[in-house]
């Protein structure tokens, strides 16, 4: 437990000088992952034999190696969401549908987790095709949160959240639609990052929302965070929308120079319904960035209250097209019984999906659909306008922005489920940065009453994940959150 | 605004889903409830705004045509629900 309780950054450390080898570090994750399962449900798949397989080879190798050769993640295990592909390895999206899928390639974020050594351990639970705030509408059942069981991680990325923070992951990847990486980080305590669109290739990301979707790393803490943006980083060919901007050294980058820097905080997020402790905490945590000599100001986004709403209109209409392959014919699931190819059609996908991923396929049907597109479609994209422009005129004075993560802590499993407008509306303060495709990164800022974490989000221009690590970092010094349950 | 029984199996059908007769008025239910709630953009104005379909400038993504090698085709069937192992295998479509 001692040494899962390490980061990532410093694991790897060990073994390049060889003080621990790949097979022990991993023997003991899965020892974790065995003991902690049973009572969190982080995992759909658990990659063993294969991870041990390639431990035993990293062992042997790394004996050939001087310190200096040994690529940086060599023999460092890390477990992926189950909607990212990792090649000849199975990858259900949470879904009946994709129970028995096993992927033909990897990810190109995969393939270059594994071009620095990385050993895939497994693949983490999610909510069905990562559509969801808790984790709850997984086929394989619901992930519970670590710091208490009888809440939920969060979600989508709640079985990556949750593993991160009982340490039976050293690492996750994530993806990030509305706040899938930050909301579920925040409520289990951990960091998580969501890169700028583009920043990152989405290919072998299975799509949901093809122009909000980003992959991004779940971690111990922010350096870990930056090391693994510095590896998945870049321009893909097979990525039309991975943008074709310079990668800076986001590591080097953590110069924990914060003074001088200008914080804005934007009234529209601190309004009511917002828990008081959650509010409280940040604004601490605000007060400390303010004593390293950071100017903040009050700032307006004036459309906030309309974004929750702009994303359910945008992210089903782009769900229910993307999901249209799902047909019976190539995806491994076809209904039984079924009178000609429509009927086949109409059987798979009733059969295959879950109710959360329907309701958002036929609103996008419907906002869709001739007659409606101009009402729905289109002005929501409208709007979508608005509020990039009101980020715009924020950084034009501030270099970064600090909201609460989430409006609460935790919730009960079975909370929010019998409203789906509820659930909706836990991703409120998450689901902007998406619209505006700008980088974000949500931290432990400390607990409520119950003991539950908050999380504090920190967003940054586009391109500029550089600001809010380097400041993320600082804060994590300065505030020095315990981020360990007793499990 | 409700959506009417007829509605919620129209788009049911163009979904290419199938809901039985309880789940007709469980998304009947949910589903005008989302649009009541996605009702609030039309409190602002939005004449004269453009779009935002795409969040990045477009960018040059033509690249030098170099042929490389596609996936294989055992891996492309290898999750075929039905193949033969050149094709996917559906329900007859044309009518003798």
């Amino acid at each position: 437990m001692e040494l899962l309780n390490k980061p990532l950054r410093e694991l790897s450390r060990l073994i390049r000088e060889k003080e621990i080898k790949p097979s022990e570090l991993l023997e003991e994750l899965l020892d974790r992952v065995k003991s902690t399962e049973p009572k969190l449900n982080a995992y759909i798949t658990v990659c063993e034999e294969e991870a041990v397989k390639r431990a035993e080879i990293a062992d042997r190798e790394i004996e050939k190696l001087s310190e200096d050769e040994v690529p940086e993640l060599f023999g460092i295990p890390i477990s992926i969401k189950d909607n990212i592909n990792v090649e000849n390895v199975r990858m259900t999206c949470a879904s009946k549908m994709l129970e028995n899928f096993i992927s033909p390639y990897d990810a190109t974020v995969v393939k270059k987790l594994k071009e620095k050594g990385a050993i895939v351990v497994g693949k983490n639970n999610l909510d069905e095709f990562a559509m969801g705030s808790s984790t709850e509408t997984s086929y394989f059942g619901p992930t519970r949160n670590p710091w208490d069981l009888e809440r939920v991680p969060g979600g989508s990325s709640g079985g990556s959240a949750a593993a991160v923070a009982a340490r039976s992951a050293i690492a996750s990847l994530g993806s990030d639609t509305g706040g899938s990486i930050r909301q579920p980080a925040a409520l289990c305590g951990v960091v998580g990052l969501k890169p700028t669109y583009g920043r990152v290739s989405r290919f072998g990301l299975t799509a949901f929302a093809s122009s909000l979707d980003q992959i991004g790393p779940i971690t111990k803490n922010v350096e870990d965070a930056a090391y693994l943006l510095n590896v998945i980083s870049g321009q893909d060919a097979k990525d039309a929308t991975s943008a074709r901007v310079p990668v800076p050294d986001f590591l080097a980058g953590l110069n924990n120079e914060v003074k001088g820097l200008r914080a804005g905080l934007p009234k529209e997020y601190f309004v009511e319904g917002i828990e008081p402790e959650v509010k409280e905490k940040v604004l601490e945590a605000v007060k400390k960035l303010e004593s390293l000599g950071v100017k903040v100001e009050e700032i307006s986004l004036p459309h906030t209250e309309y974004a929750v709403e702009t994303y359910y209109i945008i992210a089903p209409a782009e769900a229910s097209s993307n999901l249209g392959r799902f047909d019976g014919v190539r995806y491994t699931y076809r209904a039984k019984d079924y009178k000609g190819l429509v009927d086949m059609f109409c059987k798979t996908r009733s059969e295959g999906f879950g109710d959360e991923v329907k309701r958002r396929i036929m609103i996008g049907t419907y906002t869709l659909s001739a007659g409606y597109y101009d009402a729905y479609y289109l002005k929501a994209q409208k709007v979508r306008t608005l509020i990039y422009q009101d980020f715009e005129r924020a950084f034009e004075s501030v270099d970064f922005i600090v909201t609460p993560t989430s409006p609460t802590t935790a919730f009960k499993l079975g909370e929010k489920t019998a409203d789906p407008i509820k659930m909706y509306l836990s991703d409120i303060f998450t689901i902007a940065v998406n619209l505006a495709g700008l980088p974000a990164i949500s931290i432990p800022c400390g607990f409520d009453e119950k003991g539950l974490p908050i999380g504090l989000q920190i967003i940054g221009k586009a391109f500029d994940e550089g600001t809010i690590l380097n400041v993320a970092n600082v804060l994590e010094k300065e505030l020095n959150v315990n981020n360990l349950p007793k499990l | 605004m409700k959506l009417s029984r007829e509605e919620v199996k129209h788009i049911a059908m163009l979904s290419r889903l199938e809901l039985k007769e309880e789940e007709i008025e469980k998304f009947q239910e949910q589903l005008s409830k989302i649009l009541d709630f996605v009702e609030k953009l039309n409190e602002l104005n939005t004449d004269g705004i453009d779009p935002k379909f795409q969040i990045i400038p477009p960018q040059k993504v033509l690249r030098e045509d170099i042929p490389g090698l596609s996936l294989p085709s055992e891996k492309t069937f290898k999750n075929a629900p039905e193949t033969d192992g050149k094709f996917f295998i559906v329900p007859k479509v044309v009518k003798k």
